[in-house]
Protein backbone atom coordinates (compact mmCIF):
# COMPACT_ATOMS: atom_id res chain seq x y z
CA UNK A 1 0.00 0.00 0.00
CA UNK A 2 2.91 2.33 0.75
CA UNK A 3 4.11 2.51 -2.84
CA UNK A 4 0.72 2.79 -4.55
CA UNK A 5 1.22 4.09 -8.12
CA UNK A 6 -1.94 6.19 -7.89
CA UNK A 7 -4.24 7.70 -5.28
CA UNK A 8 -6.97 5.48 -6.71
CA UNK A 9 -5.48 2.55 -4.79
CA UNK A 10 -7.07 3.67 -1.50
CA UNK A 11 -10.67 3.23 -2.66
CA UNK A 12 -12.80 0.11 -2.14
CA UNK A 13 -14.09 -2.28 -4.81
CA UNK A 14 -17.86 -2.04 -5.52
CA UNK A 15 -18.23 -5.79 -6.25
CA UNK A 16 -19.54 -5.29 -9.75
CA UNK A 17 -19.19 -8.81 -11.11
CA UNK A 18 -20.57 -11.09 -13.81
CA UNK A 19 -23.94 -9.36 -14.03
CA UNK A 20 -22.30 -6.02 -14.78
CA UNK A 21 -19.69 -7.44 -17.17
CA UNK A 22 -22.52 -9.23 -19.03
CA UNK A 23 -24.54 -6.02 -19.10
CA UNK A 24 -21.58 -4.11 -20.57
CA UNK A 25 -21.50 -6.74 -23.34
CA UNK A 26 -25.25 -6.88 -24.04
CA UNK A 27 -25.70 -3.11 -23.70
CA UNK A 28 -22.89 -2.68 -26.23
CA UNK A 29 -24.59 -5.14 -28.58
CA UNK A 30 -27.97 -3.43 -28.25
CA UNK A 31 -26.53 0.03 -28.87
CA UNK A 32 -24.19 -1.01 -31.65
CA UNK A 33 -26.72 -3.13 -33.55
CA UNK A 34 -29.31 -0.35 -33.41
CA UNK A 35 -26.68 2.15 -34.57
CA UNK A 36 -25.67 0.07 -37.60
CA UNK A 37 -29.32 -0.69 -38.40
CA UNK A 38 -30.04 3.04 -38.35
CA UNK A 39 -27.05 3.72 -40.62
CA UNK A 40 -28.36 1.13 -43.12
CA UNK A 41 -31.83 2.72 -42.94
CA UNK A 42 -30.52 6.23 -43.46
CA UNK A 43 -27.59 5.76 -45.84
CA UNK A 44 -27.76 2.20 -47.12
CA UNK A 45 -29.12 0.49 -50.19
CA UNK A 46 -32.80 -0.48 -50.26
CA UNK A 47 -31.87 -4.15 -50.75
CA UNK A 48 -30.03 -4.07 -47.40
CA UNK A 49 -33.13 -3.26 -45.38
CA UNK A 50 -33.53 -6.84 -44.11
CA UNK A 51 -30.12 -6.38 -42.50
CA UNK A 52 -31.40 -3.27 -40.71
CA UNK A 53 -34.37 -5.31 -39.47
CA UNK A 54 -31.89 -7.84 -38.09
CA UNK A 55 -30.11 -5.09 -36.16
CA UNK A 56 -33.37 -4.01 -34.53
CA UNK A 57 -34.28 -7.63 -33.79
CA UNK A 58 -30.98 -8.09 -31.92
CA UNK A 59 -31.18 -4.77 -30.07
CA UNK A 60 -34.51 -5.26 -28.28
CA UNK A 61 -33.88 -8.60 -26.53
CA UNK A 62 -30.34 -7.54 -25.59
CA UNK A 63 -31.69 -4.36 -24.04
CA UNK A 64 -34.44 -6.17 -22.13
CA UNK A 65 -31.92 -8.62 -20.67
CA UNK A 66 -29.63 -5.65 -19.87
CA UNK A 67 -32.34 -4.05 -17.78
CA UNK A 68 -32.94 -7.29 -15.93
CA UNK A 69 -29.22 -7.76 -15.22
CA UNK A 70 -28.90 -4.22 -13.88
CA UNK A 71 -31.96 -4.60 -11.65
CA UNK A 72 -30.77 -7.95 -10.31
CA UNK A 73 -27.37 -6.49 -9.48
CA UNK A 74 -28.87 -3.87 -7.13
CA UNK A 75 -28.74 -4.53 -3.40
CA UNK A 76 -32.45 -3.69 -3.34
CA UNK A 77 -33.80 -4.62 -6.80
CA UNK A 78 -37.34 -3.41 -6.11
CA UNK A 79 -35.94 0.09 -5.69
CA UNK A 80 -34.64 0.21 -9.29
CA UNK A 81 -37.01 3.12 -10.01
CA UNK A 82 -35.17 5.30 -7.48
CA UNK A 83 -32.68 5.89 -10.34
CA UNK A 84 -35.41 7.76 -12.24
CA UNK A 85 -37.81 9.15 -9.64
CA UNK A 86 -36.85 10.66 -6.30
CA UNK A 87 -38.49 8.24 -3.89
CA UNK A 88 -39.48 10.74 -1.21
CA UNK A 89 -40.69 13.59 -3.42
CA UNK A 90 -41.73 11.68 -6.59
CA UNK A 91 -39.93 14.23 -8.70
CA UNK A 92 -37.68 13.16 -11.60
CA UNK A 93 -34.15 12.26 -10.46
CA UNK A 94 -31.42 13.30 -12.89
CA UNK A 95 -27.79 14.27 -12.33
CA UNK A 96 -26.30 14.87 -15.80
CA UNK A 97 -22.78 14.78 -14.35
CA UNK A 98 -23.28 11.29 -12.90
CA UNK A 99 -22.97 8.73 -15.73
CA UNK A 100 -25.10 6.21 -13.84
CA UNK A 101 -27.90 8.71 -13.41
CA UNK A 102 -27.79 9.98 -17.01
CA UNK A 103 -27.31 6.40 -18.22
CA UNK A 104 -30.48 5.25 -16.46
CA UNK A 105 -32.50 7.80 -18.40
CA UNK A 106 -30.66 6.91 -21.61
CA UNK A 107 -31.51 3.23 -21.10
CA UNK A 108 -35.15 4.05 -20.50
CA UNK A 109 -35.51 6.24 -23.58
CA UNK A 110 -33.38 3.95 -25.74
CA UNK A 111 -35.71 1.16 -24.65
CA UNK A 112 -38.68 3.04 -26.07
CA UNK A 113 -36.92 3.61 -29.41
CA UNK A 114 -35.74 0.01 -29.58
CA UNK A 115 -39.29 -1.20 -29.04
CA UNK A 116 -40.71 1.10 -31.75
CA UNK A 117 -37.99 0.16 -34.25
CA UNK A 118 -38.52 -3.54 -33.48
CA UNK A 119 -42.24 -3.27 -34.15
CA UNK A 120 -41.72 -1.22 -37.32
CA UNK A 121 -39.26 -3.80 -38.64
CA UNK A 122 -41.77 -6.58 -38.01
CA UNK A 123 -44.46 -4.54 -39.73
CA UNK A 124 -42.30 -3.93 -42.79
CA UNK A 125 -41.76 -7.67 -43.10
CA UNK A 126 -45.55 -8.14 -42.87
CA UNK A 127 -45.23 -10.22 -39.74
CA UNK A 128 -47.23 -7.92 -37.52
CA UNK A 129 -50.35 -6.45 -39.10
CA UNK A 130 -51.32 -3.96 -36.39
CA UNK A 131 -47.88 -2.44 -35.77
CA UNK A 132 -47.16 1.06 -37.13
CA UNK A 133 -44.85 1.00 -40.13
CA UNK A 134 -42.84 3.96 -38.92
CA UNK A 135 -39.84 3.32 -41.15
CA UNK A 136 -37.53 5.64 -43.06
CA UNK A 137 -37.82 7.49 -45.38
CA UNK A 138 -40.97 8.56 -43.53
CA UNK A 139 -40.30 11.47 -41.17
CA UNK A 140 -41.20 9.58 -37.98
CA UNK A 141 -39.11 6.65 -39.12
CA UNK A 142 -36.12 8.89 -39.80
CA UNK A 143 -36.48 10.47 -36.35
CA UNK A 144 -36.63 7.04 -34.70
CA UNK A 145 -33.51 6.00 -36.58
CA UNK A 146 -31.54 9.19 -35.86
CA UNK A 147 -32.42 9.74 -32.19
CA UNK A 148 -32.43 6.04 -31.38
CA UNK A 149 -29.08 5.56 -33.10
CA UNK A 150 -27.53 8.35 -31.07
CA UNK A 151 -29.01 6.94 -27.86
CA UNK A 152 -27.64 3.54 -28.88
CA UNK A 153 -24.08 4.85 -29.08
CA UNK A 154 -24.63 6.59 -25.76
CA UNK A 155 -25.77 3.36 -24.12
CA UNK A 156 -22.81 1.51 -25.62
CA UNK A 157 -20.26 4.06 -24.42
CA UNK A 158 -21.51 5.63 -21.19
CA UNK A 159 -20.55 2.51 -19.24
CA UNK A 160 -16.88 3.16 -19.99
CA UNK A 161 -17.24 6.78 -18.90
CA UNK A 162 -19.06 5.54 -15.77
CA UNK A 163 -16.05 3.41 -14.88
CA UNK A 164 -13.75 6.40 -15.44
CA UNK A 165 -15.92 8.61 -13.19
CA UNK A 166 -14.93 6.68 -10.06
CA UNK A 167 -11.79 6.49 -7.98
CA UNK A 168 -10.92 2.86 -8.72
CA UNK A 169 -7.51 1.84 -10.09
CA UNK A 170 -7.38 1.21 -13.89
CA UNK A 171 -10.97 2.49 -14.41
CA UNK A 172 -10.29 6.06 -13.37
CA UNK A 173 -6.63 6.10 -14.37
CA UNK A 174 -7.47 6.43 -18.09
CA UNK A 175 -10.06 8.59 -19.89
CA UNK A 176 -10.24 6.13 -22.80
CA UNK A 177 -12.55 3.37 -21.53
CA UNK A 178 -15.64 5.06 -22.97
CA UNK A 179 -14.03 5.24 -26.41
CA UNK A 180 -12.86 1.63 -26.06
CA UNK A 181 -16.41 0.51 -25.26
CA UNK A 182 -17.89 2.47 -28.19
CA UNK A 183 -15.44 1.00 -30.68
CA UNK A 184 -15.76 -2.46 -29.17
CA UNK A 185 -19.57 -2.20 -29.30
CA UNK A 186 -19.18 -1.57 -33.04
CA UNK A 187 -16.95 -4.60 -33.51
CA UNK A 188 -19.16 -7.01 -31.54
CA UNK A 189 -22.35 -5.66 -33.12
CA UNK A 190 -21.08 -6.02 -36.67
CA UNK A 191 -19.93 -9.53 -35.68
CA UNK A 192 -23.32 -10.43 -34.20
CA UNK A 193 -25.14 -9.20 -37.33
CA UNK A 194 -22.78 -11.24 -39.54
CA UNK A 195 -23.34 -14.35 -37.42
CA UNK A 196 -27.11 -14.05 -37.22
CA UNK A 197 -27.83 -13.02 -40.79
CA UNK A 198 -29.73 -15.65 -42.71
CA UNK A 199 -27.62 -17.87 -45.05
CA UNK A 200 -29.89 -16.86 -47.94
CA UNK A 201 -28.62 -13.30 -47.56
CA UNK A 202 -24.98 -14.27 -48.03
CA UNK A 203 -24.82 -12.31 -51.26
CA UNK A 204 -26.32 -9.15 -49.85
CA UNK A 205 -24.01 -6.14 -50.38
CA UNK A 206 -24.67 -4.99 -46.80
CA UNK A 207 -23.16 -8.17 -45.45
CA UNK A 208 -19.93 -7.55 -47.34
CA UNK A 209 -20.03 -4.02 -45.91
CA UNK A 210 -20.38 -5.50 -42.42
CA UNK A 211 -17.29 -7.64 -43.01
CA UNK A 212 -15.30 -4.55 -43.92
CA UNK A 213 -16.77 -2.54 -41.06
CA UNK A 214 -15.92 -5.27 -38.57
CA UNK A 215 -12.31 -5.47 -39.68
CA UNK A 216 -12.01 -1.69 -39.43
CA UNK A 217 -13.64 -1.66 -36.00
CA UNK A 218 -11.43 -4.46 -34.67
CA UNK A 219 -8.30 -2.71 -35.94
CA UNK A 220 -9.45 0.55 -34.35
CA UNK A 221 -10.28 -1.28 -31.12
CA UNK A 222 -6.77 -2.70 -31.00
CA UNK A 223 -5.29 0.79 -31.36
CA UNK A 224 -7.56 2.17 -28.62
CA UNK A 225 -6.65 -0.72 -26.32
CA UNK A 226 -2.96 0.02 -26.85
CA UNK A 227 -3.68 3.68 -26.07
CA UNK A 228 -5.50 2.61 -22.88
CA UNK A 229 -2.48 0.62 -21.70
CA UNK A 230 -0.12 3.52 -22.45
CA UNK A 231 -2.37 6.07 -20.72
CA UNK A 232 -2.47 3.95 -17.57
CA UNK A 233 1.20 4.81 -16.96
CA UNK A 234 2.52 3.21 -13.75
CA UNK A 235 -0.94 1.71 -13.02
CA UNK A 236 -0.22 -0.64 -15.94
CA UNK A 237 1.40 -2.82 -13.25
CA UNK A 238 -2.10 -3.85 -12.19
CA UNK A 239 -2.30 -5.89 -15.40
CA UNK A 240 1.03 -7.67 -14.88
CA UNK A 241 -0.76 -10.79 -13.66
CA UNK A 242 -3.21 -13.43 -14.85
CA UNK A 243 -5.65 -10.72 -15.99
CA UNK A 244 -2.97 -9.25 -18.26
CA UNK A 245 -2.42 -12.69 -19.76
CA UNK A 246 -6.17 -13.16 -20.31
CA UNK A 247 -6.31 -9.71 -21.89
CA UNK A 248 -3.45 -10.50 -24.25
CA UNK A 249 -4.40 -14.04 -25.21
CA UNK A 250 -8.21 -13.79 -25.00
CA UNK A 251 -8.75 -10.27 -26.31
CA UNK A 252 -5.73 -9.20 -28.37
CA UNK A 253 -4.79 -12.52 -29.99
CA UNK A 254 -8.06 -14.46 -30.04
CA UNK A 255 -10.48 -11.54 -30.35
CA UNK A 256 -8.51 -9.15 -32.55
CA UNK A 257 -5.41 -10.46 -34.34
CA UNK A 258 -6.85 -13.82 -35.52
CA UNK A 259 -10.17 -12.27 -36.71
CA UNK A 260 -8.22 -9.54 -38.51
CA UNK A 261 -6.13 -12.19 -40.24
CA UNK A 262 -9.28 -14.12 -41.17
CA UNK A 263 -11.01 -11.03 -42.58
CA UNK A 264 -7.82 -10.23 -44.47
CA UNK A 265 -7.50 -13.71 -45.97
CA UNK A 266 -11.14 -14.27 -46.77
CA UNK A 267 -10.55 -17.73 -48.29
CA UNK A 268 -8.50 -19.32 -45.52
CA UNK A 269 -11.38 -21.32 -44.00
CA UNK A 270 -13.60 -21.43 -47.07
CA UNK A 271 -17.14 -20.09 -46.78
CA UNK A 272 -17.00 -20.11 -43.02
CA UNK A 273 -14.14 -17.62 -42.70
CA UNK A 274 -16.21 -14.51 -41.84
CA UNK A 275 -18.40 -16.57 -39.50
CA UNK A 276 -15.37 -17.81 -37.59
CA UNK A 277 -13.90 -14.32 -37.42
CA UNK A 278 -17.17 -12.85 -36.16
CA UNK A 279 -17.54 -15.52 -33.48
CA UNK A 280 -14.01 -14.81 -32.22
CA UNK A 281 -14.71 -11.06 -32.15
CA UNK A 282 -17.76 -11.68 -29.95
CA UNK A 283 -15.81 -13.90 -27.56
CA UNK A 284 -12.99 -11.34 -27.39
CA UNK A 285 -15.44 -8.51 -26.73
CA UNK A 286 -16.92 -10.38 -23.80
CA UNK A 287 -13.51 -11.25 -22.33
CA UNK A 288 -12.46 -7.60 -22.70
CA UNK A 289 -15.32 -6.47 -20.45
CA UNK A 290 -14.72 -9.27 -17.97
CA UNK A 291 -11.05 -8.31 -17.64
CA UNK A 292 -11.82 -4.61 -17.23
CA UNK A 293 -14.47 -5.23 -14.56
CA UNK A 294 -12.70 -7.92 -12.55
CA UNK A 295 -9.08 -6.79 -12.77
CA UNK A 296 -9.94 -3.56 -10.92
CA UNK A 297 -12.09 -5.38 -8.37
CA UNK A 298 -9.07 -7.33 -7.20
CA UNK A 299 -6.65 -4.42 -6.67
CA UNK B 1 -28.39 27.29 9.43
CA UNK B 2 -25.92 25.88 11.96
CA UNK B 3 -22.20 26.25 11.41
CA UNK B 4 -20.34 23.41 9.62
CA UNK B 5 -19.55 20.72 12.17
CA UNK B 6 -17.04 17.88 12.10
CA UNK B 7 -14.26 15.88 13.71
CA UNK B 8 -10.62 16.70 14.37
CA UNK B 9 -8.72 13.52 15.14
CA UNK B 10 -5.33 13.89 16.84
CA UNK B 11 -3.69 10.55 16.09
CA UNK B 12 -0.78 11.24 18.50
CA UNK B 13 -2.98 10.75 21.56
CA UNK B 14 -4.99 7.75 20.32
CA UNK B 15 -4.35 4.72 22.56
CA UNK B 16 -6.21 2.20 20.38
CA UNK B 17 -8.86 1.39 23.01
CA UNK B 18 -11.63 1.18 20.37
CA UNK B 19 -14.15 2.86 22.66
CA UNK B 20 -15.20 4.89 19.60
CA UNK B 21 -15.91 1.71 17.61
CA UNK B 22 -18.04 0.29 20.40
CA UNK B 23 -19.91 3.53 21.05
CA UNK B 24 -20.61 3.87 17.31
CA UNK B 25 -21.97 0.33 17.07
CA UNK B 26 -24.12 0.76 20.17
CA UNK B 27 -25.70 4.04 19.18
CA UNK B 28 -26.23 3.13 15.53
CA UNK B 29 -27.39 -0.39 16.39
CA UNK B 30 -24.84 -2.00 14.09
CA UNK B 31 -24.32 -5.76 14.42
CA UNK B 32 -21.12 -6.70 16.25
CA UNK B 33 -21.07 -10.44 15.71
CA UNK B 34 -20.15 -10.40 12.00
CA UNK B 35 -22.82 -13.00 11.43
CA UNK B 36 -20.97 -15.42 13.71
CA UNK B 37 -17.93 -15.49 11.41
CA UNK B 38 -14.51 -15.42 13.06
CA UNK B 39 -12.84 -12.31 11.70
CA UNK B 40 -9.61 -12.37 13.72
CA UNK B 41 -6.91 -10.93 11.51
CA UNK B 42 -4.24 -13.35 12.74
CA UNK B 43 -1.36 -10.97 12.05
CA UNK B 44 -2.31 -7.80 13.89
CA UNK B 45 -4.02 -6.50 16.99
CA UNK B 46 -6.39 -4.82 14.55
CA UNK B 47 -9.29 -7.21 14.00
CA UNK B 48 -11.67 -4.66 12.50
CA UNK B 49 -9.36 -4.28 9.48
CA UNK B 50 -11.35 -1.70 7.56
CA UNK B 51 -14.36 0.55 7.41
CA UNK B 52 -17.43 -1.09 5.90
CA UNK B 53 -21.21 -1.19 6.07
CA UNK B 54 -21.25 -2.32 9.70
CA UNK B 55 -18.02 -0.64 10.87
CA UNK B 56 -18.40 3.12 10.66
CA UNK B 57 -15.42 3.71 12.98
CA UNK B 58 -12.19 1.76 12.63
CA UNK B 59 -9.12 2.25 14.81
CA UNK B 60 -6.28 1.59 12.41
CA UNK B 61 -3.23 -0.09 13.91
CA UNK B 62 -0.17 0.79 11.87
CA UNK B 63 2.37 -1.63 13.32
CA UNK B 64 5.88 -0.66 12.21
CA UNK B 65 8.22 -3.34 13.50
CA UNK B 66 11.43 -4.74 11.95
CA UNK B 67 11.93 -8.49 11.60
CA UNK B 68 13.92 -8.82 14.86
CA UNK B 69 11.37 -6.66 16.71
CA UNK B 70 14.18 -4.82 18.62
CA UNK B 71 12.72 -1.49 17.72
CA UNK B 72 9.36 -0.31 16.50
CA UNK B 73 6.41 2.00 16.83
CA UNK B 74 2.66 2.01 16.76
CA UNK B 75 0.67 4.54 14.83
CA UNK B 76 -2.97 4.54 15.86
CA UNK B 77 -5.67 6.35 13.98
CA UNK B 78 -9.41 6.23 14.42
CA UNK B 79 -10.63 6.26 10.82
CA UNK B 80 -14.07 7.45 9.78
CA UNK B 81 -15.93 9.06 6.86
CA UNK B 82 -14.20 12.34 5.99
CA UNK B 83 -17.46 14.23 5.30
CA UNK B 84 -15.75 15.97 2.36
CA UNK B 85 -17.01 19.42 1.40
CA UNK B 86 -16.75 18.25 -2.22
CA UNK B 87 -17.92 14.69 -1.70
CA UNK B 88 -17.28 12.11 -4.40
CA UNK B 89 -20.05 9.77 -3.20
CA UNK B 90 -22.66 12.52 -3.19
CA UNK B 91 -21.56 13.64 -6.64
CA UNK B 92 -22.20 10.28 -8.35
CA UNK B 93 -25.15 8.92 -6.30
CA UNK B 94 -27.88 8.36 -8.92
CA UNK B 95 -30.81 8.04 -6.51
CA UNK B 96 -30.26 11.15 -4.43
CA UNK B 97 -29.88 8.93 -1.36
CA UNK B 98 -26.68 10.75 -0.38
CA UNK B 99 -27.36 14.24 0.92
CA UNK B 100 -25.53 17.12 2.55
CA UNK B 101 -27.07 18.05 5.88
CA UNK B 102 -27.53 21.43 7.53
CA UNK B 103 -24.35 20.65 9.54
CA UNK B 104 -22.32 20.35 6.28
CA UNK B 105 -21.98 16.60 6.83
CA UNK B 106 -22.68 13.85 4.28
CA UNK B 107 -25.39 11.29 5.04
CA UNK B 108 -26.74 8.26 3.13
CA UNK B 109 -30.51 7.86 3.49
CA UNK B 110 -30.89 4.12 3.83
CA UNK B 111 -34.56 4.14 2.79
CA UNK B 112 -33.66 5.78 -0.55
CA UNK B 113 -30.45 3.88 -1.44
CA UNK B 114 -31.02 0.97 -3.83
CA UNK B 115 -27.58 -0.57 -3.50
CA UNK B 116 -26.08 0.31 -6.91
CA UNK B 117 -22.65 0.74 -5.25
CA UNK B 118 -21.49 3.63 -7.46
CA UNK B 119 -20.56 5.56 -4.28
CA UNK B 120 -18.31 2.73 -3.12
CA UNK B 121 -16.13 3.02 -6.22
CA UNK B 122 -16.27 6.83 -6.08
CA UNK B 123 -15.10 7.38 -2.49
CA UNK B 124 -11.33 8.03 -2.66
CA UNK B 125 -10.94 6.87 0.96
CA UNK B 126 -12.69 3.48 0.68
CA UNK B 127 -15.14 4.44 3.44
CA UNK B 128 -18.47 3.14 2.10
CA UNK B 129 -19.59 -0.47 1.80
CA UNK B 130 -22.84 -2.38 1.67
CA UNK B 131 -24.41 -3.25 5.01
CA UNK B 132 -25.48 -6.91 4.66
CA UNK B 133 -28.50 -6.32 6.90
CA UNK B 134 -30.08 -3.54 4.84
CA UNK B 135 -28.35 -4.37 1.52
CA UNK B 136 -27.78 -0.65 1.07
CA UNK B 137 -24.57 1.37 1.15
CA UNK B 138 -23.82 2.70 4.62
CA UNK B 139 -21.23 4.74 6.46
CA UNK B 140 -20.77 7.19 9.34
CA UNK B 141 -23.59 9.74 9.57
CA UNK B 142 -21.63 11.88 12.03
CA UNK B 143 -24.52 10.86 14.31
CA UNK B 144 -26.96 13.07 12.41
CA UNK B 145 -29.77 11.98 14.74
CA UNK B 146 -27.79 12.96 17.86
CA UNK B 147 -26.74 16.28 16.34
CA UNK B 148 -30.34 17.14 15.52
CA UNK B 149 -31.01 16.65 19.24
CA UNK B 150 -28.11 18.88 20.23
CA UNK B 151 -25.84 16.03 21.29
CA UNK B 152 -22.32 15.30 20.15
CA UNK B 153 -21.58 12.09 18.16
CA UNK B 154 -21.22 8.86 20.14
CA UNK B 155 -17.57 8.21 19.22
CA UNK B 156 -16.15 11.57 20.27
CA UNK B 157 -18.27 11.44 23.43
CA UNK B 158 -16.75 8.08 24.30
CA UNK B 159 -13.12 8.88 23.39
CA UNK B 160 -11.17 8.88 26.68
CA UNK B 161 -8.08 10.76 25.41
CA UNK B 162 -9.77 13.44 23.32
CA UNK B 163 -8.11 12.03 20.24
CA UNK B 164 -11.48 12.48 18.53
CA UNK B 165 -12.78 16.01 19.02
CA UNK B 166 -16.12 17.30 17.81
CA UNK B 167 -17.04 20.92 17.16
CA UNK B 168 -17.43 23.63 14.56
CA UNK B 169 -14.89 23.34 11.75
CA UNK B 170 -13.45 26.82 12.34
CA UNK B 171 -12.87 26.15 16.02
CA UNK B 172 -11.44 22.67 15.38
CA UNK B 173 -9.01 24.03 12.79
CA UNK B 174 -7.70 26.64 15.20
CA UNK B 175 -7.32 24.04 17.95
CA UNK B 176 -5.56 21.62 15.60
CA UNK B 177 -3.12 24.27 14.35
CA UNK B 178 -2.22 25.09 17.95
CA UNK B 179 -1.52 21.41 18.60
CA UNK B 180 0.72 21.18 15.51
CA UNK B 181 2.69 24.23 16.70
CA UNK B 182 3.06 22.69 20.15
CA UNK B 183 4.29 19.38 18.71
CA UNK B 184 6.79 21.20 16.48
CA UNK B 185 8.08 23.10 19.54
CA UNK B 186 8.73 19.96 21.55
CA UNK B 187 10.57 18.36 18.64
CA UNK B 188 7.94 16.33 16.78
CA UNK B 189 8.64 18.08 13.51
CA UNK B 190 6.72 15.50 11.42
CA UNK B 191 3.32 16.55 12.75
CA UNK B 192 0.99 18.06 10.15
CA UNK B 193 -2.73 18.34 9.38
CA UNK B 194 -4.37 16.19 6.68
CA UNK B 195 -7.45 17.70 5.05
CA UNK B 196 -7.76 20.75 7.30
CA UNK B 197 -7.91 23.28 4.46
CA UNK B 198 -9.84 23.76 1.23
CA UNK B 199 -7.09 22.30 -0.92
CA UNK B 200 -8.21 18.72 -0.29
CA UNK B 201 -11.71 18.16 -1.77
CA UNK B 202 -12.81 21.57 -0.55
CA UNK B 203 -11.79 20.56 2.97
CA UNK B 204 -12.40 17.41 4.96
CA UNK B 205 -14.94 17.98 7.71
CA UNK B 206 -13.27 15.10 9.47
CA UNK B 207 -9.57 15.96 9.35
CA UNK B 208 -6.48 14.47 10.94
CA UNK B 209 -3.23 15.30 12.69
CA UNK B 210 -0.65 12.82 11.34
CA UNK B 211 3.07 12.21 11.97
CA UNK B 212 3.92 10.22 8.85
CA UNK B 213 3.04 10.23 5.16
CA UNK B 214 -0.69 9.76 4.44
CA UNK B 215 0.01 6.47 2.63
CA UNK B 216 1.40 5.00 5.86
CA UNK B 217 -2.03 5.46 7.41
CA UNK B 218 -3.74 4.09 4.31
CA UNK B 219 -4.88 7.55 3.26
CA UNK B 220 -4.56 8.76 -0.35
CA UNK B 221 -1.91 11.48 -0.71
CA UNK B 222 -3.93 13.21 -3.42
CA UNK B 223 -7.66 12.35 -3.30
CA UNK B 224 -9.65 13.64 -6.29
CA UNK B 225 -13.25 13.93 -7.42
CA UNK B 226 -14.45 11.24 -9.85
CA UNK B 227 -15.95 13.78 -12.27
CA UNK B 228 -12.43 14.93 -13.19
CA UNK B 229 -12.64 12.24 -15.92
CA UNK B 230 -16.11 13.13 -17.17
CA UNK B 231 -15.25 15.67 -19.85
CA UNK B 232 -12.24 13.85 -21.30
CA UNK B 233 -14.03 10.49 -21.12
CA UNK B 234 -17.07 11.87 -22.91
CA UNK B 235 -15.02 13.67 -25.59
CA UNK B 236 -12.97 10.58 -26.42
CA UNK B 237 -16.19 8.51 -26.58
CA UNK B 238 -17.77 10.98 -29.01
CA UNK B 239 -14.59 10.86 -31.09
CA UNK B 240 -14.87 7.06 -31.16
CA UNK B 241 -18.52 7.30 -32.15
CA UNK B 242 -17.70 9.67 -35.02
CA UNK B 243 -15.00 7.32 -36.33
CA UNK B 244 -17.39 4.36 -36.22
CA UNK B 245 -20.15 6.42 -37.85
CA UNK B 246 -17.86 7.44 -40.71
CA UNK B 247 -16.67 3.85 -41.23
CA UNK B 248 -20.28 2.67 -41.19
CA UNK B 249 -21.61 5.29 -43.61
CA UNK B 250 -18.74 4.86 -46.08
CA UNK B 251 -19.33 1.11 -46.23
CA UNK B 252 -23.14 1.00 -46.19
CA UNK B 253 -23.89 3.86 -48.56
CA UNK B 254 -25.36 3.36 -51.97
CA UNK B 255 -22.57 4.71 -54.08
CA UNK B 256 -18.83 4.63 -53.90
CA UNK B 257 -18.27 1.66 -51.63
CA UNK B 258 -14.91 0.26 -52.73
CA UNK B 259 -15.59 -3.38 -53.51
CA UNK B 260 -19.31 -3.55 -53.40
CA UNK B 261 -19.54 -5.69 -56.48
CA UNK B 262 -17.36 -8.42 -55.06
CA UNK B 263 -20.23 -10.36 -53.53
CA UNK B 264 -22.77 -9.59 -56.23
CA UNK B 265 -23.88 -12.60 -58.24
Amino acid sequence: MNAAPSSTYFSAPPDWGWLIASYFFLGGLAGGCYFFAALIDLFGRPEDRPLAHLGYYIALPCLIVSGMLLTLDLGRPLRFWHMLIESNTYRPMLKPWSPMSAGSWALLSFGAFTFLAFLAALAEEDRLAWAPRVRPPGLVGVLIAVIGGMLGVYVAGYTGVLLAVTNRPIWSDTPLLGMLFVVSAASISAAAMILLSHPSRATMPGLAALHRIDSWAVALELLVLIAVVISLGPVMRAWLNAWGLVLFVGVVVLGMLIPLALYWRRESLGDRTPTAAAALVLVGGFILRVVIVFSAEGV
Amino acid sequence: MPEPMGFYTDTTVCIGCKACEVACKEWNQLPSTNGGVNTLSGDSYDNTRRLDGTHWRHVKFVEQFPEDRKDGRWLLMSDVCKHCVQAACLEVCPTGAIIRTEFDTVVIQSDVCNGCRDCISACPFGVIEVNPVSNTAQKCTLCYDRMQGGMEPACSKACPTQSIQFGTISELRARAQKRVDQLHQIGEKRAYLYGADEKMLGGLNSFYLLVDKPEVYGLPPDPKLPTRNLRSGALFSIFGAILIGVIGILNFRNRGAGDRDETRP
